[in-house]
């Protein structure tokens, strides 16, 4: 196990290579950068500015420099929020979209297996429908409909619960953010959880487990064991969907999270905190591919050996 | 292939969902010659009406809206009676009124050009008669006075378009790729297959706002990004397929037979790998759709005066509160789009695997 997680993580370098390069250019071969202003600066000015920040150098000079510092664990200052740097940035946004993140992640994982459950059990009737049905229409609704939604019918008319701002995390502000971040994977969830659970359940062992008599639960607790694997597979990518921010939300309901920052970074062609960002979120969703694969050879075995 | 289409047709959900695909493309399509008006067409009187039934304007709006004219006229309105479409309007003023300043009427969208009946000998007051127009605003009107349900009919052809080609050009790319690095096997596999594990790991919708941001977003260029993101998921699926019948009599008999590996991929490799790729499509088409309206929503999609039912939805989103239906509508179609295109995935994999469709 530990050879195959260190393996996993030296392959994660070159990709992680990739994913730098590629942006450092992309974005240095943009027209504009991040001293353009609408009335422009003189140019001695913007001289010194692109001699404080290193701009001056030739590129690939910059472009080495760069990979340095990330190697160091230096994100760079940024270049449109002043006095701060890119990992200031990240120490603020990032345990606002991470708790959001966390608890949208829960809500998907328990509602989604637990109605894919019941839908897998119950296969063919009414529930299991109802359940498809809801599946279907969740993964359809784009959060950018569900968010305002959700906002008219909980904050604007029934003033349950506030329409949005962040008030350092409080319960009630927290509840409309993680349900529209939870709905669609939810959705996902239940689908796959009932496809896979379906086939578990028709497996010799479990007509043999039901033959002989078990009760429910037991049976339940060993289908899911073989069901769990494709739920688990794409728990890494939604993982790290979800815990890096989400535009959307974050921008519907005023968040103060990391996932405004990639959007807003490009437009005002802040160089280290869109690179900072695309780093931030590559290494999240290979780590927590790396822990979703490792959980699945925890669940099955036979994955173990394929190794 | 047959006794799959009969599977199909008796799939009632799928059924309806290819019925109201069908009649949302075919609104789209003709639907914006029907409505009476042009997208851009801006009725600068008329903004945020709510939707109905009823012709525009209201009788209860006649008169304000006549007042405010007046106004601009430098005359008041004594008196105004609207029958059978017609309006009869009794115009004083402290000064002789200019005759040419009644083409305020015809200018406001509201009324047809005005006829004066009578003219008083000092020139302060004139009875005028003008036509009332009749306009039908089905889901109401937008921000400028644009007919809602005209803009989504014609954003509607740009989301399907860009659903439909990001697709196809996904699905060259991906079947492509695939099948040659299926029936290539070996060392080509394993490196072809090991970019794609790369390219999965990439931020790859990063690049696609980069590209977006960077360099002026364009309907082709969405096109392009959108369909550079999605090919992976096809590329494995043809991958995995092509390994299976590689291994078939009939491929090895056409190798035999000394056919080109081109011939023997497109005449025996890739047309049996469709039943799946169909099926990838068709739950493709909803994903691109609705990650074009999510970079639209963002402001860095399709672009006015074009645009699409993200972008509508975002227009919408931020006039929720005075004007609700100006998110219902766009976000309705596009729902409902992305619902059916969703079942009738579902109902093709049913009837392409029925052993599939036995189990669940």
């Amino acid at each position: 196990m530990t050879g195959f997680v260190l393996r996993r993580l030296l392959q994660a370098i070159p990709t992680l290579l990739a994913v730098v390069t590629a942006s450092f250019f992309l974005i240095r071969l943009a027209p504009g950068g991040p001293f353009d202003l609408e009335r422009p600066l003189p140019p001695a000015a913007m001289a010194n500015l692109a001699r404080v920040y290193g701009l001056d150098q030739p590129l690939w000079v910059q472009y080495l420099r760069y990979l340095g510092s990330v190697l160091r664990g230096d994100l760079g200052p940024s270049f449109s929020f002043r006095d701060l740097t890119v990992a200031e940035l990240f120490a603020r946004g990032l345990p606002v979209s991470m708790t959001l993140g966390a608890l949208a992640l829960s809500l998907a994982l328990i509602l989604g297996i637990g109605l894919g459950t019941w839908a897998a059990f119950r296969r063919g009737r009414a529930i299991d429908r109802l359940i498809g049905l809801m599946a279907a229409s969740s993964l359809a609704l784009p959060t950018f409909v569900v968010a305002p939604l959700l906002q008219i019918v909980f904050g604007l008319t029934l003033h349950w619960l506030p329409v949005g701002s962040w008030e350092g995390g409080a319960p009630s502000h927290l509840v409309l953010p993680v349900l529209t971040l939870a709905l669609p994977q939810i959705g996902a969830l239940a689908r796959l959880t009932r496809a896979s659970l379906s086939e578990v359940l028709s497996a010799q062992y479990i007509r043999t487990e039901r033959a002989m008599g078990l009760p429910p639960g037991r049976i339940v607790r060993h289908a899911l064991r073989g069901a769990l694997l494709p739920v688990v597979a794409i728990l890494g990518p939604t993982a790290a969907a979800l815990l890096t921010g989400s535009v959307v939300v974050e921008t519907i309901f005023g968040l103060p999270g990391i996932g405004r920052y990639f959007v807003d970074g490009a437009l005002n062609r802040d160089y280290t905190l869109v690179m900072g960002t695309v780093v931030l979120v590559a290494v999240f969703v290979i780590l927590l591919n790396l822990a979703s694969d490792v959980l699945s050879g925890l669940i099955d075995p036979r994955l173990r050996l394929a190794r | 292939m047959s006794r799959a289409w009969g599977r199909l047709a008796r799939n009632r959900g799928a059924l309806a969902a290819l019925g109201l695909l069908g009649a949302i493309t075919l609104a789209c399509l003709v639907g914006p010659l029907l409505t009476g008006h042009q997208p851009g067409r801006i009725y600068a009187d008329l903004v945020q009406t709510p939707p109905g039934l009823g012709a525009h304007p209201l009788s209860e709006a006649v008169r304000p809206a006549l007042e405010r004219l007046a106004f601009r006229m430098r005359a008041t309105v004594r008196e105004s009676v609207v029958r059978d479409g017609i309006m009869r309007l009794i115009l004083d003023s402290s000064r002789p009124i200019d005759e040419r300043s009644l083409s305020y009427l015809p200018r406001s969208d509201l009324f047809g050009p005005p006829k004066v009946l009578e003219r008083s000998e000092d020139g302060r007051s004139l009875v005028v008669e003008a036509p009332v127009r009749r306009l039908y605003f089905l889901l109401g009107t937008d921000a400028l006075g644009r007919d809602l349900l005209t803009r989504i009919l014609v954003a509607g052809r740009v989301s399907l378009l860009i659903g439909l080609v990001a697709t196809a050009v996904a699905l060259v790319i991906g079947v492509a790729y695939g099948a040659v690095a299926g029936y290539l096997g070996g060392r080509a596999d394993a490196v072809m297959m090991r970019c794609v594990d790369i390219l999965y790991a990439l931020p790859f919708v990063f690049f696609v706002i980069m590209l977006l941001v960077f360099f002026r977003a364009g309907l082709g260029l969405i096109l392009v990004a959108i369909a550079a993101v999605e090919w992976l998921d096809m590329a494995r699926i043809v991958r995995a397929q092509t390994l299976s019948l590689r291994r078939r009599d009939f491929v090895r008999a056409a190798e035999a037979l000394g056919l080109s590996t081109v011939a023997i991929l497109s005449r025996h490799v890739i047309p049996n790998t469709l039943g799946p790729v169909a099926v990838a499509a068709t739950l493709l088409v909803p994903r691109v759709i609705l990650l074009e309206s999510f970079l639209s929503f963002l402001g860095l999609g399709v672009q006015e005066p074009q645009t699409s039912w993200g972008a509508l939805i975002a227009e919408g989103a931020r006039a929720i509160e005075s004007a609700p239906w100006l998110l219902a509508g766009p976000a309705a179609f596009l729902v409902a789009t992305l619902i059916a295109l969703n079942l009738l995935g579902d109902g093709l994999a049913d009837a392409l695997d029925p052993r599939l469709a036995e189990r669940t």
